[in-house]
């Protein structure tokens, strides 16, 4: 394990508001190719977790290292190099598929050829060849959950986060929608996943469970059940949790 | 960058409603206020070019200043200040009496007022010209009793400074680009922005290599583009239907207006900081923006004729200013120098709003 490339290095992250601690002395790694579930309870601070990860606000006290680049310092490289999904959904629903993949990486700065070339690689593997030229409120939000994920995927980031990404979408295209996860995670990208389901958190490579603020356990998910003597991940995160 | 604003612009042609709202309005809004709105007067200022300085034309005076309509602003001395005064913008209207006027009336029964207005507000022009005539009027019934003698005629010719035909045009062109810009900047760019709030593509945004200073030109381009054909649009309109001529400098009022897009821009980002939905901010818009403007900027009702508080209140409205601004420029043709305070104001309030949104923009980001 320890020979894998670190991808996110967090240590003694700490994020206040007032007197507030919403973030406890973080510290974990996640590895290149990892698929990483983040889970806990809402209100646990996961969020505010994933905001500095993402560049989006600066720690407190500590320190995180994410795709090489320090969030604090950099948060501008850092952005440049992770995709981000959110359980809103995050793409333009007035606008065709093939326009959202071309706004998404323009802003990423792809040059247009690239654009396009990626656009129908997507298209074709999620067979929505068709579907190009159609404005995105006609298609059904799983579908669209999928659109999503590829988009997020357009410019290669070394991590994709994924903040509850398969909220209320029915079981089959969850199904789908895990089988493109493990196909990017298989391609190197890290997959830092948030979601409250339990079962998803079985396909997870390894799971870290938070509770106010603080990062309780951390490990396979089999190790994690053997730990806590439970059958399923759903008992291990209510032994947690409470 | 380019990609972000060409989306911004696909949204705005795709969303029929605001391309309603962007392009009918200028129609609506001219037709609606072509027909004037007449309204009374109070505390007009004057002026009086007295060349006879004699009894009678002292207690003309006397009678205007008291009937309550008039505020006395100045006495002046000859013929070419008038013009002054008007570009100044501080009177509504000057009196002239000829000279020796007392003799000519008592002696002769004939004696001559000119009346000069300044006919930018049209509305007002005719109003304070009918005021002055009816209290002249009486006077000389007065004076026919008093003295008792033979009736007199005093002659009054009124002459419209500005805008001769009294067009009400005149008045609204200036008022409805104000409206507009106000409208299409502000409005707009606040719900487009809290747009993306809602619908969660504000975090991808936020989450991409852009930068929040990016994020927001990328915003609030296409709506200056378009807030500055609306002008355009305006313009031809009020030039080649209504023959109403810039009197000014066309690049000064372009380059006006300009700055007044950039404060309102300032202001729909601050609006899209501070609500949370689409509603809250079309509601923000159209309370704390549209209905001031309309009737607070000096659009309808003239301000000199409002209570003290709402003229209080008129004074932080930029609309306001703006308004007196392009009338300057339109209907007086007069240059920067006549209206560098008003213009230093909305630079003042642009900055100011600027400084404020950044500042709200951050907070909510933590």
């Amino acid at each position: 394990m320890n020979e894998r490339e670190k991808i996110i290095e967090v240590k003694e992250l700490v994020k206040k508001f007032g007197n507030f601690t919403a973030n406890n002395k973080l510290t974990f790694d996640v590895f290149k190719g990892e698929i990483f579930g983040f889970l806990g309870a809402n209100g646990a601070g996961k969020t505010t977790a994933i905001k500095i990860l993402c560049g989006l606000s600066a720690p407190t006290s500590g320190f995180a290292k994410v795709a090489g680049w320090d969030v604090g310092k950099y948060p501008n490289k850092v952005k440049s190099n992770i995709g981000y999904m959110s359980q809103k959904f995050s793409l333009y629903n007035d606008m065709t598929v093939k326009e959202n993949f071309r706004f998404y990486g323009g802003i990423y700065g792809l040059p247009g050829k690239e654009i396009s070339n990626k656009t129908s690689y997507y298209l074709e593997k999620l067979k929505m060849e068709h579907t190009q030229n159609v404005v995105l409120n006609e298609i059904p939000l799983g579908w669209k959950q999928k659109l999503a994920f590829s988009v997020a995927n357009i410019h290669d980031p070394k991590v994709v986060f994924l903040d509850e990404p398969t909220g209320g979408v029915d079981p089959v295209t969850r199904r789908q929608f895990w089988e493109m996860i493990y196909e990017t995670a298989d391609k190197g990208t890290t997959v830092f996943v948030t979601t409250h389901y339990m079962d998803e958190a079985e396909y997870c490579e390894r799971v870290s469970i938070m509770s106010e603020g603080i990062i309780e356990a951390l490990d396979t998910p089999a190790k994690l059940k053997e730990h806590y003597g439970v059958d399923t991940m759903n008992d291990v995160f209510i032994k947690i949790a409470r | 960058m380019k990609a972000f604003i060409k989306k911004e612009f696909l949204h705005i042609f795709r969303d029929y409603r605001s391309m309603v709202i962007l392009f009918g309005m200028p129609l609506v809004m001219v037709l609606l206020f072509g027909f004037a709105i007449t309204n009374d007067i109070t505390n007009a200022r004057i002026a009086v070019l007295d060349n006879s300085k004699d009894v009678v034309t002292r207690q003309i005076i006397q009678k205007l200043v008291s009937s309550g309509y008039f505020i006395l602003e100045n006495n002046i001395t000859n013929q070419n200040e008038i013009e002054n005064v008007f570009t100044r913008g501080k009177v509504k209207e000057v009196i002239v009496f000829e000279s020796d006027f007392a003799n000519k009336l008592i002696t002769g029964g004939n004696a001559n007022i000119q009346l000069i207005l300044d006919a930018s507000d049209p509305n007002t022009a005719n109003i304070v010209t009918s005021y002055t005539s009816g209290i002249i009027a009486s006077y000389s019934m007065e004076l026919m009793k008093q003295r008792s003698i033979a009736p007199v005629n005093i002659n009054i010719e009124s002459r419209m400074y500005y805008n001769p035909e009294l067009k009400s045009v005149y008045m609204f062109v200036p008022g409805i680009i104000t409206v507009l810009l106000m409208l299409v900047s502000a409005m707009m760019t606040s719900i487009s922005i809290t747009r993306e709030k809602e619908m969660g593509t504000m975090e991808a945004l936020l989450v991409s290599p852009l930068k929040p200073f990016q994020i927001i030109i990328g915003k609030v381009m296409p709506y200056m583009v378009l807030s500055f054909i609306n002008l355009v649009v305006i313009l031809i309109l009020a030039r080649f239907v209504f023959m109403m001529p810039v009197a000014g400098s066309l690049t000064l009022l372009l380059a006006e207006s300009l700055l007044f897009i950039l404060m309102s821009l300032a202001l729909g980002i601050l609006i899209s900081t501070i609500s949370r939905t689409q509603q809250q901010a079309m509601l923000l818009s159209m309370f704390a923006l549209m209905l001031p403007t309309i009737l607070l900027s000096g659009f309808i009702f003239p301000i000199e004729n409002m209570p003290a508080i709402l003229q209080y209140l008129s004074h932080i409205m930029p609309s306001k200013w703006f308004i007196i601004i392009v009338k300057n420029i339109m209907l007086k043709g007069t240059g920067i120098l006549y209206f560098w305070k008003e213009t230093l104001i909305i630079i003042v309030m642009t900055m100011f709003f600027i400084v404020m949104s950044i500042k709200k923009f951050k907070i909510r980001l933590d």
